[in-house]
């Protein structure tokens, strides 16, 4: 869903922590053996050796975990590899997926679009891994889309997103628009707040966003009170809070991404507006954001999405506790890192049930896959490859996580063209 | 006026490096960066000394730290590179670029990706009340005020101190200068690391309203060369007299459109003012 502003160039490579010899020559074995593609594990492929047992690293399964670790878009991506890699450690712990050690094949996407594609090139055909978990920004998902298609290969998509989109070769763990967007809207209205002001930043998923929330507002009896777009990194909110308070909404829906949210909550703040004034409900605030803006600049206000590390489930306390205890105790869940960890889990169930890692046969495998997950009981959806998910209203508390306020309860299924939608007919079907 | 006392806040610094020195340092965002984490540091560090909550004291501790730390980078840059790439502006360029992204790396490494949280002391909290609509926020009369603070203070190490003195002669006539016994090398690296203390103090305030994280000297450092370059190079009443018109413009624009298109039209009217003008707002007098 984000979209940095380019950064400078690729930097292939980042170091990896727990990056053993073994764990190499391992690698460097399987490619010579298995596909002899010897240019394949040249100095940038790195194998992290996470697993402390199981077979040779002959059966191990090679899956790929393709995520920015340097650029703009580091912020965010680090973490959802780190819990990919968690889940990975996990199944190796208890016992691998087909009696197979899972083996990680880490590659940096640099924050940078073609090096994305590059790079997924070189795990499907060189690495040969039998998935791939990765992306953040819908732009290097659409980079990565084609190269997906046309090698018959798969990926798991981690992040909430502006649907609209449902490639064979991409299963979507993160909210479709009416998992996250839609109840939210719903929400307001329901709670008697009607005016809302759109406020986003300037790019493919705050626009189409706010396109289905125009159209959704005129069906349900709400209205508009503007819509403001600023670009991405914009760090002066001094005249769009003007406008904020000169048109008196209900709410503002924020749609902004990034560092821009600092900039926001931090003025708006200094403003002199409250929660309890005009409140803000965010698609892009999750725990790791608020730390950055700081809770105090943020407490009060909601937010909107399928988890938050407060969601009370037994799985999510197991989650949290392993997720701590693995990459520090002051480290926060968040709705992607859950997603991610998530869709980890339910590609090794398609593959104990296909009883093999062919993409065709994982794929067939997957419809109506369930997984207790952190969030709830998750389910595959059978043509469109998203997920069914519990969506969530929270509200952001002093220390900084979530309270719940409320939520749908069972989870909703993923519907990314809005296609149950009678208001949604006229939406441009891309 | 508070979009341009941040801008002139910005580019102070680089007034003096680029400005005075002509030296194009693409590093400058990331000297604001230091001083932005120099911001994080002292509080984290205060707090922990007072235990609990860093007093508001915090702030003008982190103020001169900023100062010294985002000045001490500078010096260090100065003397172990750009010493060496004086009259080369293209390599100049290039190699700032190259330490911008190192520095940018290491604040990844020391501080971590995301961005980290600096809380407003208790004192820059809330706003002055105009009207029930507008009210001032107090972090911003702050910023103006540092920003007047700043240039007052230049103006007197300029025009009021031997230090200036030399420097001026120094920029104006190097040769000559240096003939008549001013040690011109001291001179560079002094502007320089001064420059870049600027930014450091710049990247401390702009904790108050902004992100405080590793990329967070991107989004300001082309802002800070236009107003420069549209000021007139070596010119520091253009330099705060282009901060407002931008900053006002800016805004005006804002206002009037949306925060993307009044981007588009200021930079349009800046292009188009430098054809007109190709000096700036205020040229050297050429004789």
């Amino acid at each position: 869903m984000r979209v940095n502003k380019g950064s400078l160039g690729a930097r292939p490579g980042v170091p990896l922590n727990g990056m053993t010899r073994k764990g190499l020559l391992g690698g460097l074995l399987t490619a010579v053996a298995g596909a002899g593609v010897l240019a394949a594990c040249g100095p940038e492929s790195r194998t992290a050796g996470t697993a402390p047992s199981g077979g040779g690293a002959g059966d191990a399964i090679k899956v790929g975990i393709l995520h920015s670790l340097s650029g703009t878009m580091a912020i965010s991506e680090k973490s959802v590899r780190d819990a990919e890699l968690l889940a990975i450690e996990e199944i190796n712990k208890a016992g691998g997926v087909m009696k197979r050690r899972l083996e990680p094949v880490i590659e940096d996407g640099a924050s940078d679009w073609p090096t994305f594609s590059e790079k997924a090139k070189k795990l499907i055909q060189s690495d040969r891994v039998a998935t791939v978990f990765g992306c953040w920004t819908s732009a290097s998902r659409k980079a990565v889309l084609p190269v997906f298609e046309s090698l018959k290969a798969l990926l798991w998509y981690p992040v909430q997103y502006e649907g609209l989109e449902a490639s064979p070769y991409i299963f979507y763990t993160g909210a479709a628009p009416n998992q996250q967007i839609v109840p939210a809207v719903e929400y307001l209205i329901r709670e008697g707040r009607k005016r809302l002001f759109l406020l986003g930043s300037d790019y493919v998923f705050p626009r189409t966003a706010n396109e289905i929330i125009k159209l959704q507002l005129g069906a349900q009896g709400g209205a508009l009170a503007g819509e403001e777009y600023t670009p991405l990194g914009h760090t002066d909110y001094s005249t769009v809070i003007t406008k904020i308070l000169g048109a008196k909404p209900d709410v503002v829906f924020n749609t902004l991404n990034g560092d821009s949210n600092v900039a926001f909550f931090k003025q708006f703040k200094d403003a002199g507006n409250t929660p309890d004034k005009i409140q803000t409900l965010s698609v892009s605030v999750a725990e790791e954001e608020v730390r950055g803006i700081g809770a105090a600049n943020v407490v009060g206000h909601l937010a909107s999405w399928n988890y938050y590390q407060t969601t009370d489930t037994p799985e999510n306390k197991k989650f949290v506790e392993a997720y701590k205890a693995k990459f520090g105790a002051n480290r926060v869940t968040s709705d992607p890192i859950e997603a991610a960890y998530t869709g980890v889990y339910l590609w090794s169930r398609a593959v104990e049930k296909a009883g093999s890692t062919d993409v065709e046969k994982v794929k067939q495998a997957a419809k109506g896959i369930e997984f207790a997950a952190p969030e709830g009981t998750v389910k595959i959806h059978g043509t469109n490859q998203h997920i069914s998910k519990p969506v969530r209203i929270g509200k952001v508390r002093a220390d900084g996580l979530f309270d719940e306020v409320w939520s749908t309860g069972k989870p909703v299924e993923p519907d990314p063209f809005l296609e149950t939608y009678s208001w949604a007919a006229s939406l441009k079907k891309k | 006026m508070s979009v341009g006392s941040i801008l002139l806040l910005v580019s102070l610094g680089l007034a003096f490096s680029f400005g005075l020195m002509g030296v194009i340092n693409m590093a400058h965002g990331e000297l604001i960066m230091v001083g932005a984490y120099c911001a994080y540091v002292s509080q984290v560090t205060l707090a922990h000394l007072w235990g609990g909550v860093a007093p508001g004291i915090y702030f003008p501790v982190a103020l001169v730290l900023a100062f010294v730390s985002a000045g001490a980078v500078g010096l260090l840059l100065e003397v172990l590179l750009i010493r060496r790439l004086y009259g080369r502006p293209l390599d100049t360029l290039l190699a700032t670029w190259g330490v911008a992204l190192m520095l940018q790396q290491l604040a990844r490494s020391l501080f971590g990706a995301p961005n980290v949280q600096v809380i407003s002391p208790a004192w820059l909290t809330g706003g002055l009340r105009l009207t029930p609509a507008l009210s001032l926020p107090y972090s911003r009369l702050f910023i103006l005020g540092l920003a007047v603070a700043c240039l007052g203070a230049i103006y007197v190490y300029l025009y009021r101190s031997v230090a200036g003195r030399r420097l001026r002669a120094a920029m104006q006539n190097r040769d000559m200068a240096a003939c008549l016994g001013v040690a011109t090398r001291r001179v560079d690296a002094t502007t320089f690391a001064l420059g870049s203390g600027l930014a450091g103090i710049a990247g401390c305030a702009l904790a108050l309203l902004g992100p405080v994280g590793p990329s967070l000297g991107t989004y300001y450092i082309v802002d800070a060369f236009m107003v420069v370059v549209l000021g007139g190079v070596g010119q520091l009443p253009g330099t705060i007299l282009a901060a407002l018109a931008i900053g006002g413009f800016n805004t005006a624009f804002e206002f009037g459109s949306t925060a993307s298109l009044g981007k588009v039209i200021v930079f349009a009217l800046v292009i188009a003012f430098l054809q007109w003008r190709p000096a700036g707002i205020v040229a050297w007098r050429s004789r």
